[in-house]
């Protein structure tokens, strides 16, 4: 949902005139919405500017997304990031449906909606 | 045209959010999947400044810790907020936010917010400047909520002469 947000933020700051780059790493979300420019960075949500801790590849992206502002020549412009997270599995592990948490997630999504009924009845 | 030889990639796939939430909340019992922002036309502003004659900020969705009152903004009731780069706390507020929280964490704030490599290449002459306050937007489902957050962002944003808006979501 972060990455519907600031699309829409820079959706609204191009019609004002402002260059926006989007740097994240939910490139769907922000190609649906259509943004002037992306830098998709294909790591687990959370660290779109580099890994914890690696400056030197933090500084390399944060400068690549600078470029990619300065450089695109039309809207829905994505570059993406030339790194690599590593290991590969938290593709699958994100937001994971199987059929060991499937009850739980029923559960929890159950308890959910009673609270937002109780919450719309309060009005 | 020279090829640009520090955009090569070697791998090009995604992890599709859509489908992945699309699923999640439909194995919660969510009938009706999300209906995501999308549009046709989109707004271009064609860049035609230097970058180093640009003043960048930095719009994140993360937000200052709600325990911390010198700093303001709540992690409930959030606000959109501007807060001067020259007192960006060591940590920020992102456990309410919806990132991968098995595979990595948040605790360098560079990783999401950047404003010291942003400040080294200011300093380097690479940009004019940092913006000297970044903007924070909560994350809302509602896209009339953000509608009113983005113009409150694009007003600080012409009041301080933003050039470049580096919008970073978690």
């Amino acid at each position: 949902m972060c990455h519907q947000t600031v699309s829409l933020v820079s959706r609204h700051l191009e019609s004002q005139g402002i260059t926006t780059v989007v740097l994240g790493s939910a490139r769907d979300i922000v190609e649906e919405c259509g943004v002037a420019r992306m830098l998709f960075v294909d790591f687990p949500l959370g660290n779109p500017c580099g890994k914890p801790g690696e400056h030197d590849m933090q500084q390399s992206i944060v400068s690549l997304a600078l470029d990619v502002a300065a450089t695109a020549i039309a809207p829905r412009t994505t570059v993406q990031a030339p790194v690599r997270w590593g290991s590969d599995d938290w593709r699958t592990a994100f937001m994971r449906v199987d059929d060991s948490n499937i009850a739980a997630l029923r559960s929890a999504g159950n308890k959910r909606r009673a609270a937002q009924d109780a919450d719309s009845r309060k009005g | 045209m020279a090829a640009r030889a520090d955009r090569q990639v070697s791998h090009r796939s995604f992890v599709s959010y859509i489908d992945k939430s699309r699923e999640y909340y439909s194995a919660s019992g969510f009938e009706h999947p999300y209906r995501w922002a999308a549009f046709d036309e989109v707004p271009f502003s064609p860049h035609t400044q230097p970058l180093a004659e640009c003043n960048v900020a930095v719009v994140t969705t993360t937000f200052l810790h709600h325990h911390d009152s010198a700093h303001g903004a709540p992690a409930s009731g959030k606000q959109v907020y501007a807060h001067p780069v020259a007192d960006v706390p060591d940590s920020m507020f992102t456990n309410d936010l919806s990132w991968d929280k098995q595979a990595t964490h948040t605790d360098d704030t560079e990783s999401f917010l950047p404003l010291k490599a942003l400040q080294q290449l200011a300093d380097n002459g690479t940009i004019g400047s940092l913006n000297h306050r970044f903007f924070g937007v909560p994350t809302e489902y509602s896209q009339r909520k953000t509608g009113l957050d983005a113009d409150q962002i694009a007003a600080w944003c012409a009041e301080d002469g933003v050039d470049i808006a580096l919008l970073v979501p978690l």
